[in-house]
């Protein structure tokens, strides 16, 4: 049964020069099943290049909540944003 | 899991960000907390949906092997396994909810979950392929448009990814049709009669009316609807009339007209104890779809099986090898492994 199947996460390179983006994901015994049922699923009209598949309990993800204090530290730092900056009117290439 | 109902004061504060966060129409996402009816009520359709597209697999598959021509053996194979595929991202995706595949497909064969009725009509000739990606696809799309943009994440993407694919779906059908309406008189006829026969099943796939829908009204405060029954199918009659029109082929509703003063077609009323009857598994091929699906499941249950086997075969001799190797290993080669490793998480 599909029970013993472990549940991976699919990720395609639609094209040279981009990064892979998760498309999503599927069950397969192990990882090379895995690649071919991805190819079969997710890339049936050339929407890949490369795939890599990863089994889902592999990975660690942060809390969904989005006031989580985890992203505090970046909020009170817009200095780290070009806007932040007042440059005078007429100066070009900045 | 969450409690049902928001008792504590936490919870309270917990579904009234869920509220916000949807009536701002963002995505609610997996890990989020969600009510229970609104994780329940999306398992119901989800699943459903996931079923409808690897049942609607049976009737169009009849025709695979006696197809008129190559190319239109190769487009059915093509569609056929489409919908394939469209199962297998709203399983995924229903999955996300704490669902196991497993439990869906157990429902599905046990009957206590639903799938679409109107694949439980028979295609009884080669035009009926034709109908089906016209009619079945084409309402099927009027009502997967508006899902790309339902508030559960997971279910809008399968959605985007879905629709995406139906387009071609739906073409071929209008395609296969227009030849036949455009071939000899028996040609022309077969079409005719499978447009007769699956017209009615096709405006009935978008629910009863909505006065009578059990789930609407609640979906469309969630936002996992975006409109109501009623105005699918009313914009499903508008497409069609002037499509069957270009077919050269009748639509089997002597009430069907423009209506100036609403900008809509008007259209005979529909027969709804057909629809509860073929619900209730009444329709022509319930038992025959239910009990070929679950033939195929059986059928296919060595093959998951050694699949596992050779598995776990695989993951011995590998845990093994390395042990081996670290006997001999210098620190310099464990390196250049690494870099090989990442090499390989590269291409
Ligand atoms: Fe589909
Ligand atoms: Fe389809």
């Amino acid at each position: 049964m599909t029970q013993n199947w472990p549940l991976w996460e699919v990720f395609v390179r639609s094209r040279r020069g981009l990064s892979h983006t998760h498309a999503g994901s599927l069950h397969a015994p192990d990882a090379e099943m895995a690649l071919r049922n991805a190819r079969d699923l997710y890339t049936r009209r050339n929407e890949g290049v490369s795939i890599w598949v990863v089994p889902s309990a592999q990975i660690t993800a942060s809390s969904p909540d989005e006031r989580d204090p985890f992203f505090a530290p970046a909020a009170d730092k817009p200095y780290r944003h070009p806007t932040f900056y007042e440059i005078p009117e007429g100066v070009r290439h900045l | 899991m969450v409690a049902v109902t928001p008792e504590t004061g936490q919870d309270r504060a917990l579904a009234a960000a869920f509220e916000a966060a949807v009536a701002a129409d963002e995505r609610v996402e997996p890990r989020d907390w969600m009510p229970e009816e609104y994780r329940a009520s999306l398992v119901r359709q989800m699943a459903q949906h996931a079923h409808s597209e690897i049942i609607g697999m049976q009737p169009e598959a009849n025709w695979i092997t006696r197809a008129p021509s190559l190319r239109r053996k190769a487009i059915l194979m093509a569609k056929v396994q489409d919908e394939a595929g469209h199962g297998l991202y709203l399983y995924s995706a229903a999955e996300t909810l704490g669902t196991s595949r497993d439990e869906l497909l157990d429902k599905l064969h046990s009957g206590r979950q639903k799938y679409s009725s109107i694949f439980n009509y028979p295609t009884l000739t080669w035009a009926d392929v034709g109908a089906i990606g016209w009619l079945v696809d084409g309402a099927a799309i009027t009502n997967q448009v508006p899902l790309c943009r339902c508030s559960y994440g997971p279910y809008a993407r399968a959605m985007v990814r879905i629709c995406k694919e139906e387009s071609f779906h739906q073409r071929q059908g209008y395609e296969l049709l227009l030849a036949l309406s455009k071939g000899t008189e028996a040609q022309h006829a077969m079409a005719q009669d499978a447009v007769d026969r699956w017209w009615w099943p096709s405006l009935m796939m978008f629910g009863p009316p909505d006065d009578e829908s059990a789930h609407s009204a609640q979906s469309m405060a969630w936002r996992i609807k975006r409109h109501s029954n009623d105005e699918l199918r009313q914009r499903f009659v508008d497409i069609a009339v002037p499509q069957s029109e270009a077919l050269g082929l009748t639509l089997p509703d002597p009430d069907i007209r423009w209506n100036e003063e609403r900008g809509h077609y008007d259209f005979g009323a529909i027969d709804w104890t057909e629809f509860w009857e073929v619900l209730k598994g009444n329709g022509p091929c319930n038992e025959q779809r239910i009990t070929q699906r679950r033939r195929a499941h059986e059928e296919g249950a060595w093959v998951r099986e050694a699949a596992a086997a050779h598995a776990e075969k695989q993951a011995r001799a590998h845990a093994e090898a390395p042990a081996q190797a670290d006997a001999d290993a210098a620190a310099d080669a464990d390196a250049d492994a690494h870099a090989q490793q990442h090499e390989e998480a590269r291409v």
